[in-house]
């Protein structure tokens, strides 16, 4: 259902790109990033916690920084590059983030798992060799219910040590 | 993976009828029966029955095994799984464990009291050992030589010197046998484990870093719509009018109206709820308790209903050894209403096929949610199979089946899947919480530091908790249950939050009035070998004897027993300069019996201790009218980054003692401990939780209580 093809779009249609590959979302700019995610395109990795921006569940890249997505439109997306957690790999392989907190087991239940590595991709890009207490300040939006902190913080600088390491093999 | 349907559930056929093998194809099967199905005593003892296990080995090579217990998050998925694999001599990644699906798995109860281990373990444990004697008795005859000659490694039977290998698939190749296994016996001792007990990776890590598990919240069926519930507005109203009329001949929504069911369902979350907001309803309102009057509407109205939750002890002559104590305190402790706040709020999917429905549900409880649902449908329980995926936690807040049968009555009247799930909000007013407790406590000493007196009950929390790890002459300890005007139930731990908070701080007390170390007193007074060990291990971790005084910092220690894991927490503090004390470090030990899988204990030790964190110092549920109003995150303050000290996890491996269970007792010394800390920092004795009702420490009067 994508505008291209001669296809009609509604006039309240917006057009962003998501994980990658060009989406339409029709009869819906009010509603947030989040609902429109999880209904409309089937992502359910990007979780609902609160719908108030206080708990990072739904924390996306938008054009590589970290959002809320309970807390933008449809509207507001229209135009940008939006990854969520299943754009994260490519193809089988996990990204460092990914990978750090599944070596560690950096999770109890997992719900918050989607939001952290998220959190953790956009932490890395910025700083990619953070220190404890930019960590847990980049996370401090990221709660964890089963409260498994510090085992993320453990997984943050795996996830960090396994970039630089890729990025050695690469250079 | 979701098996094809029996018709009807297992646990509720007779085991000769079951058809397994229609199910599962061919190959052996062996299960383990129920355990009586009492309920042992009441208080600390209590313990729900278990409904057994079962495990198939298939002629396709699968090995899949059945429990009835839930994943919510707490990683028994892999521990069970381990156990499994132990038995069966192969690599983890090869048990498939269906686990609450109330049509395929055995009965139980639910998941909660720190059950999962202590229930499941052993008739898994039996039956997969059931299953590997039947595959040694299979394979002695293919390899002509003695069961008892006959090895296994990785899935694989070999004759004693390895010359002959028959895979297990092969074994079973045209069978379909059901064998009993009748004893809990010939299973692997913990000394001679080489997979349980051994770190292992959760096999769904990748799932989970990916977004690709599916958890309740996550269920999409096709063409299912999005239901909601009207529900009242405070606690103590019911429905006295409603009118629908706005919603007639509303195309595109489905309305339900049943008593005081009232309901909708739409293709979006958000027309059904605009939908619902055009249903008119007014509501009859009791006059409801505020907090100022809470405590004492909670001692007026005692509760007369199920009272499982009771405790009563006493010995000797507690009111004359008090009077003759050379030291004595004389207290009452309180903690407040708190919220579970599992990340994922309830969600259900339910779908109709014929006259039975399927419903995902996220819940600790799945057959009493299918009960539950049959109940109100009125239809029988067969018909109804309960599914717990993934669930986004609980710590005792997810046992009611309400959007269950909510999803199940939309379902049915809009002819399709319908998904009902709360928003935090409701999550938060319509779920239910942990109780308040009142607890009054009078206790006496020697002045060689010796217990002799003690007096301690509590109001409304429950029992768990009340059992005293010291060995007291005197003493009465006991409990009564109020009629809460605010829904209230399961927790992590349960009042063994609030009775080990009194009680170790009347400890912490009397030790601080005939000057002694509190480590030591305790040692002295300890009545459980294995708590000692704990705490001796906590004091030498923590380098309890070479802590320096320092104004502005402090250290506490507590201790406690509970579902048969022992644990000391050891805590420090310091006081800023604005009062705002900073819990720098916990460090938990923690011994449960032999360890199954020690990275998910560790993990739930450490998440334990963190999320008593909030219930100690700053948790707290508001109230007004009926109406929780602090009903969000930007108000209910949970343990974030900036709230966690310096963890550090000692785990104490008994191979000689069975796993216990280990996800609550972890919490229950944290708080103690904190208070004492921040009482050697301040000079502030606080016998409340939440400890800092407004973030700060108040300036220390000479009898300071708070
Ligand atoms: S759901 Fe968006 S921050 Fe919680
Ligand atoms: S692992 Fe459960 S919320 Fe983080």
């Amino acid at each position: 259902m994508d505008g291209a093809g001669g296809v009609t779009v509604a006039s309240d249609a917006v057009r962003v790109v998501v994980n990658g590959r060009p989406r339409t979302l029709e009869r819906m700019p009010e509603r947030s990033l989040l609902q429109a995610l999880r209904t409309e395109l089937d992502l359910m990795g990007t979780k609902y916690g609160c719908g108030e921006g206080q708990c990072g569940a739904c924390t996306v890249l938008m054009d590589g920084k970290a959002v809320h997505a309970c807390q933008v439109s449809v509207k507001e997306v229209g135009g940008h590059d939006i990854v969520t957690v299943e754009g994260l790999a490519r193809g089988d392989e996990l990204n460092p983030a990914q990978q750090a907190f599944a070596e560690l087991g950096a999770f109890q239940c997992g719900f918050c798992t989607p939001g952290m590595v998220v959190g953790t991709t956009a932490l890395l890009q910025r700083t990619p060799s953070p220190s404890e207490a930019e960590v847990r300040e980049a996370l401090e939006g990221h709660l964890c219910r089963c409260c498994g902190y510090t085992k993320v913080l453990r997984a943050v600088q795996r996830a960090s040590e396994i970039s630089r390491e890729k990025a050695r093999r690469s250079a | 993976m979701t098996l094809e349907r029996p018709p009807r559930p297992w646990d509720r056929t007779p085991p000769t009828e079951r058809g397994y093998f229609e199910v599962l194809g061919d190959g052996i099967l062996c299960h383990v029966l129920p355990r009586d199905r009492t309920t042992g005593g009441v208080g600390g003892g209590w313990s729900p029955p278990s409904g057994g296990a079962w495990v198939h080995v298939g002629a396709d090579g699968r090995i899949r095994a059945f429990t009835g217990k839930a994943e919510v998050g707490q990683g028994t998925r892999t521990a069970l799984s381990l156990v499994v694999a132990e038995e069966l001599r192969v690599p983890v990644t090869r048990v498939e464990l269906t686990m609450a699906d109330t049509d395929l798995s055995p009965w139980d109860m639910g998941t909660f009291g720190s059950r999962s281990m202590p229930d499941a373990v052993p008739p898994l444990q039996a039956a997969a050992a059931g299953a590997r004697e039947e595959l040694a008795s299979l394979a002695a005859t293919r390899l002509s030589v003695s069961a008892g000659q006959v090895r296994f490694e990785d899935g694989v039977a070999l004759s004693p010197e390895g010359g002959h290998r028959v895979t297990y698939g092969e074994l079973v190749r045209g069978l379909r046998k059901t064998v009993v296994a009748s004893t809990y016996g010939r299973t692997t001792p913990a000394t001679d484990w080489k997979t349980a007990g051994h770190p292992a990776v959760d096999p769904a890590a990748v799932d989970v870093v990916t977004g690709r598990r599916v958890y309740a919240s996550d269920v999409r069926r096709p063409g299912m719509w999005y239901g909601v519930m009207l529900l009242p507005p405070n606690h103590g109203a019911e429905l006295a009018s409603v009118d629908t009329s706005a919603l007639e001949g509303e195309e595109g929504v489905r309305l339900l109206h049943d008593g005081p069911f009232v309901a909708v369902a739409a293709p979006t979350p958000w027309d059904a709820r605009g939908a619902l907001r055009k249903v008119r309803a007014t509501w009859r309102s009791t006059p409801q308790p505020g907090e100022p009057e809470i405590e004492a509407y909670l001692r007026a109205h005692p509760s007369h209903g199920d009272h499982w939750d009771m405790e009563k002890l006493t010995e000797g002559d507690p009111a004359r050894a008090l009077a003759e104590a050379a030291v004595s305190v004389k207290a009452t402790y309180r903690t407040a209403y708190i919220a579970h706040t599992p990340l994922e709020p309830r969600a259900a999917v339910a779908e109709w096929e014929g006259d039975r429905v399927t419903i995902w549900l996220g819940s600790q409880t799945p057959f009493r949610g299918r009960d539950h649902v049959a109940g109100g449908l009125g239809i029988p329980a067969e018909r109804v199979r309960v599914i717990v995926p993934f669930t986004g936690a609980g710590f005792g807040g997810k046992h009611g089946g309400d959007v269950a049968l909510a999803a199940a009555r939309l379902s049915k009247a809009a002819g399709r899947p319908v998904r009902v799930a709360f928003t935090r909000e409701e999550e938060f007013q319509h779920g239910y919480l942990r109780p308040m407790s009142i607890v009054d406590v009078a206790a006496g000493a020697t002045k060689d530091g010796l217990l002799t007196a003690w007096t301690f009950h509590n109001v409304n929390g429950g029992a768990a908790g009340i059992r005293s790890p010291y060995r007291i002459p005197n003493l009465q300890a006991d409990n009564e249950l109020s009629d809460s005007p605010l829904p209230q139930g399961p927790y992590r731990a349960l009042a063994a939050n609030a009775n080990n908070f009194a009680r170790e701080s009347t400890v912490d007390e009397l030790a601080s009035l005939v000057g002694q170390d509190p480590v030591a007193f305790r040692e002295k007074n300890l009545a459980d070998e294995r708590l000692r060990t704990v705490l001796r291990t906590a004091a030498e971790r923590g380098n309890w004897t070479s802590w320096k005084p320092n104004p502005g910092r402090g250290h506490g220690i507590a201790v406690g027993f509970e579902k048969g894991g022992r644990v000391a927490t050891l805590a420090e503090v310091t006081l800023g300069p604005d009062r705002r004390p900073h819990v720098d470090r916990l460090l938990t030990v923690f011994e449960a019996g032999a360890i199954v899988h020690p990275d998910n204990l560790q993990s739930q030790v450490e998440g334990a201790t963190v999320m008593a964190l909030g219930g100690a110092l700053f948790e707290e549920i508001h109230f007004d009218g009926g109406v929780i109003t602090n009903r969000r995150l930007s108000e209910y303050r949970v343990p974030r980054f900036s709230d966690l000290p310096r963890v550090e996890v000692v785990l104490l491996d008994r191979k000689d003692l069975p796993p216990g269970g280990a996800g609550e007792t972890p919490m229950i010394a944290v708080a103690p401990a904190v208070a004492s800390a921040i009482h050697e920092a301040s000079g502030v004795r606080f016998r409340s939780l939440p400890l800092l009702r407004d973030g700060k420490v108040p300036v220390a009067a000479r009898t300071a209580a708070t």
